[in-house]
């Protein structure tokens, strides 16, 4: 089984955000980089069927050099062979396009993305791959067992769980469930010393096109200070969420 | 040219969001001077639409449609949008409505803008609104395509009325590809308030203590009729279900009002409700950072405060 995992390379959930460049851009000046949370799920759950099913793990990121180090720590979480497209995209459709042209040459069974990205949190780039393949795809992706070539998958609804069954090849849009916090793998250093070898392979971007582009950014307007209750005035507290708030 | 609603319904309902989309469809519609069309599925009754401004309803009635699966309820929605000469389709925030929005966007090959918090600044180029960074910021997209896809932040335009003189009804049906995947169960609990919809939620976090504590969340949510939530170490000791961890990592929250109990307010809880209208704060602790993001703070003992409150707020509830 060869299984995919597309890796988005996001800020820290800590960071201060910043912009720069008259607010047209991100500042990255002092910001770490993580594997965005939900793709590390996803990355965990691939390894678990790297162990039990010899399924062969390829973990993908549409960017720069810059993304290298996050696509490394994936090799030395267990991943096999790493790929960068090489760009900067401007939307997710533009990522899903890149990563669609690539999926038609290695013909994976399993395509694992993150159910949404915490930076631009589009929840676009999973769908818009399963929708250019033409692949099955369950988003907010909760469980998933595969046995030859028939998947069994749960999702998240509103309000509960919805259990479905499909043939491969599968997109999911993975999200904590899949596995546990417990169980992501911390790369040790055998790990770290492996990944070294492992190949990084930068192939150049196709001629995808962008359907949309971020002409500014801007941060909330700042809120006011809290009005503090006391304790015993509980009354208060209701008559200025009824009268003041109009919540209650 | 047309703007096209996906109104969504459940157990034979609107849902609130249909109604907030047909507001926000309307005022779209009224700007570029294009009829507004609501698809629904499997409703008989759409009356209610027309309180808010559509001006013609498709129906698509049909058992193939009974269970929802994205690729079905994308087709519809892609058909419809294309019978109909569509430049803007408008979805919600739902889970379902998120689910098809990017194999919409691919089957049109539109533009998709998702996280959508205000109307348009321009219609030529559609230029939108959008929260990102987990809502510790927004972004203004400029859409380039000439058919566009909206998901609009649930709770973040507001039902508003306008009825409208004569809304036309039609039928519609749409023949669907086949696909190997298959919906064999739903699990769901009936009768409860969702997240997602909840005008209120109330949430807990680890300064309850334990889980036989809860019942201070579930009685005080009951009495105001919220749903309930947690920070994410409490869904990952397995005091709660991970359903109802929110924050940047779980779901996100969209209410009315916000009210966090023994929750400390680390950055990555606090992204994911900041949309929340209005915040209240339960905290032992006058130096927890969430006394900086909410509206109302109370410093005190959760064990000492919720059951005043609980007790104060049915009376209220039953004056
Ligand atoms: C990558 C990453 C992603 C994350 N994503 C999320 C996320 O999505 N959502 C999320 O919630 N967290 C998330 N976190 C965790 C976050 O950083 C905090 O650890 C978490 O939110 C703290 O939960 P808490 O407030 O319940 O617990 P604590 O921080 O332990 O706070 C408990 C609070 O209860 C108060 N308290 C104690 N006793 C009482 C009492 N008797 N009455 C009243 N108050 C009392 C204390 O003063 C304290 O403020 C994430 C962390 C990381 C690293
Ligand atoms: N530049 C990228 N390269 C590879 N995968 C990506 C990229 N951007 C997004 N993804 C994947 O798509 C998921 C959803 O991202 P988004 O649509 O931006 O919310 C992420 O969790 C990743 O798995």
């Amino acid at each position: 089984m060869k299984i995919l995992v597309c890796i988005s390379h996001v800020p820290d959930t800590t960071s201060k955000i910043n912009f720069v460049n008259d607010e047209s851009a991100f500042d990255t000046n002092g910001v770490q980089f993580i594997i965005n949370p939900n793709d590390e799920f996803g990355l965990t759950r691939a390894i678990w069927m790297q162990q039990k099913h010899q399924a062969e793990v390829t973990v993908l990121t549409v960017g720069d050099i810059n993304c290298e180090p996050t696509l490394r720590k994936c090799l030395a979480i267990g991943a096999n062979k790493a790929f960068r497209i090489d760009m900067q995209p401007t939307d997710g459709f533009q990522v899903a396009q890149e990563i669609a042209a690539h999926c038609k040459k290695e013909s994976y069974d399993l395509i694992i993305a993150g159910r949404e990205s915490i930076d631009y949190n589009g929840a676009m780039v999973p769908g818009m791959i399963a929708g250019l393949l033409n692949y099955n795809f369950v988003t907010n992706c909760t469980s998933l067992e595969v046995e030859g070539n028939h998947a069994t998958a749960s999702r998240e609804i509103d309000g509960g769980i919805e259990n479905v069954s499909c043939e491969l090849p599968l997109v999911i849009g993975a999200q904590k469930g899949l596995v546990e916090e417990k169980d992501l793998i911390i790369p040790n250093m055998r790990g770290i010393m492996q990944a070294r070898q492992k190949p990084l392979e930068v192939i150049p971007a196709t001629d995808s096109v962008a359907k949309s582009s971020i002409l500014k950014f801007e941060k909330p307007a700042p809120k006011g200070a809290v009005k503090l209750i006391d304790a015993d005035n509980i009354d208060l507290l209701i008559d200025l969420l009824h009268n003041e708030a109009k919540v209650i | 040219m047309s703007i096209v609603i996906y109104a969504e319904t459940e157990n034979g309902k609107f849902k609130k969001t249909a109604f907030e989309l047909a507001s926000y469809g309307r005022a779209i519609a009224d700007q570029s001077g294009t009829p507004l069309l609501a698809v629904t599925i499997n409703q008989d009754d759409t009356e209610e639409l027309a309180r808010y401004g559509v001006d013609k309803v498709i129906k698509v009635n049909d058992v193939a449609f009974e269970e929802f699966t994205a690729q079905s309820y994308a087709e519809v929605v892609s058909t419809i949008a294309k019978e109909n000469n569509a430049n803007i389709i408008v979805l919600s925030s739902s889970a379902n409505a998120k689910y098809i929005a990017p194999l919409v966007a691919v089957s049109l090959s539109a533009g998709y803008a998702s996280n959508v918090v205000a109307l348009p600044d321009s219609l030529a180029p559609l230029t939108l609104k959008r929260s990102c960074f987990t809502n510790k910021a927004f972004n203004t997209t400029s859409l380039v395509s000439g058919v566009n896809i909206i998901g609009l932040s649930n709770n973040s335009y507001g039902i508003k009325e306008h009825p409208s003189s004569a809304m036309e009804t039609t039928n519609s049906s749409v023949s669907l590809s086949t696909s190997s995947l298959k919906v064999e169960n739903i699990d769901k609990v009936v009768g409860k308030v969702t997240i997602a919809d909840a005008d209120v939620v109330v949430s807990g976090g680890r300064g309850l203590k334990g889980p036989e504590n809860w019942y201070l969340i579930e009685d005080l949510a009951e009495t105001l009729g919220a749903a309930t939530a947690c920070s994410k170490p409490v869904s990952d000791m397995g005091w709660r279900p991970h359903s109802e961890h929110v924050g940047q990592t779980g779901k996100p929250v969209a209410s009315n009002l916000y009210i966090a109990i023994g929750v400390s307010g680390a950055i990555q809880h606090l992204a994911g409700i900041n949309s929340s209208k209005v915040k209240v704060v339960v905290n032992i602790d006058p130096e927890a950072p969430f006394f900086k993001a909410a509206d109302y703070g109370i410093v005190g003992d959760a064990f000492e405060v919720v059951p005043q409150l609980i007790e104060k707020l049915r009376a209220f509830k039953s004056s």
